[in-house]
């Protein structure tokens, strides 16, 4: 169980209908690659993200695929229309099963 | 011959275009598009004939590495912050007690950051926060001391320096501090190491110019702890001293030891008027 996991998201409370806006993501997570050694020489196992959705009123917006290379703590930003207001749902998917959620609100200006 | 000549002329050409590169930009650092802070304002009293303007070490910077730091959601040292906030709530020690249990709010310390390295009456010397922090985890919560530069350590100073950002430096230089700040003025000046370098020879004579491939600010520490992408980790305002009494191959002194105090005094003194902005991102 990897500890310290924490998700954090910024999206502008409010946007005009049809507008393209900025989200940022990031969940604090060691990422441990699988390929590393401790001090008596037995590989540590593999504990990453291995996957992270973003949904916009129950319609996918995003689906990442994370691999073993990817750093610590993963910031994801991208772009998103809003026909509506509504409600973003983000998930991340941890290799131990576990699955992190928030979500945040959006209204129309 | 004539040859040689334009090609001297022309590299004397380049040599001057990099000098002015690393310039400090002409830019305003607001944060979270609300608050804008002071990284450029007329020098303390004290540097009179010494330096007309100081200046945050965020105007040496390029243009992403400021953007980085003027959006907390893009900072990684937040993320450190975020894990002080939970240490300041965490109970620790035999007497069972939290930071809050006394202070109440992390936000209830706003303008701490700011006076200190600052006189204790009681204990008869000049203290970092550090040393503060250590003196409240010993003596009031019964709890082990931290590692001077270490991460909780740098992660609570992260934590108090972010609810003072916006704040004006202002560490008092006169009174009982003025011996240590004394010592450390001479520290500042003092040649060491096979370099026979000084702290001024780089942050008070040459800033503003390329030290190989990265440009020399003013050494301000209003920005400190500083969350440095080549560590990507927070450093420390001692480790930083240590790492440039390094680079003049000199032994260096320890983080936490009279010497860096004193240092720290005096650097700090120099920012005076700068507002505070730890945790702020660096090289």
């Amino acid at each position: 169980m990897a500890s310290g996991v924490k998700p954090r998201v910024k999206v502008p409370k409010k946007a005009a209908a049809g507008e393209a806006i900025t989200i940022k993501t990031l969940i604090s997570h060691k990422m441990e690659s699988g390929q590393r050694k401790d001090d008596d020489g037995n590989p540590i196992p593999r504990s990453i993200i291995n996957r992270f959705t973003c949904d916009f009123n129950g319609e996918n917006v995003v689906d990442v695929v994370l691999e073993a290379a990817i750093s610590t703590n993963p910031y994801l930003e991208f772009q998103a229309i809003v026909p509506e207001a509504g409600e973003f749902k983000f998930t991340w998917y941890d290799d131990d099963g576990s699955v992190y959620e928030t979500t945040k609100k959006i209204a129309i200006e | 011959m004539k040859r040689l000549a334009k090609l001297a002329c022309a590299a004397s050409l380049l040599a001057f275009g990099t000098t002015a590169i690393a310039d400090p930009v002409d830019d305003t650092l607001i944060l979270n598009e609300e608050m804008t802070l002071v990284t450029r304002t007329a020098a303390p009293a004290h540097l009179e004939g010494a330096v007309d303007e100081v200046m945050s070490g965020w105007l040496f910077r390029g243009k992403e590495t400021r953007a980085m730091q003027a959006d907390d959601f893009d900072n990684p040292g937040m993320i450190f912050v975020e894990k002080a906030q939970d240490a300041w709530n965490a109970v620790d020690g035999s007497e069972g007690k939290s930071c809050a249990s006394c202070h109440n709010d992390s936000d209830t310390m706003a303008g701490v950051r700011a006076v200190y390295p600052k006189w204790n009456e009681a204990a008869g010397e000049v203290r970092t926060l550090e040393m503060q922090i250590n003196d409240c985890r010993e003596n009031r919560m019964g709890a082990e001391k931290w590692k001077y530069t270490k991460g909780d350590m740098v992660n609570m100073t992260a934590l108090l320096a972010s609810v003072s950002r916006g704040m004006p430096v202002n560490v008092a230089i006169d009174g009982p501090a003025q011996s240590t700040w004394e010592q450390g003025k001479e520290l500042y000046y003092a040649r060491t190491g096979q370099l026979e370098l000084s702290c001024a020879n780089c942050h008070e004579d040459s800033y503003g110019k390329m030290i190989r491939a990265d440009h020399l600010s003013q050494g301000q520490i209003n920005g400190f702890p500083t969350y440095r992408l080549k560590n990507t980790k927070l450093n420390a305002v001692h480790a930083r001293f240590k790492g440039c009494v390094r680079d003049t191959r000199a032994e260096t002194y320890k983080p936490g030891s009279a010497e860096f105090v004193a240092l720290e005094l005096y650097v700090a003194s120099r920012g005076n008027g700068l507002s505070v902005e730890g945790p702020s991102i660096r090289n």
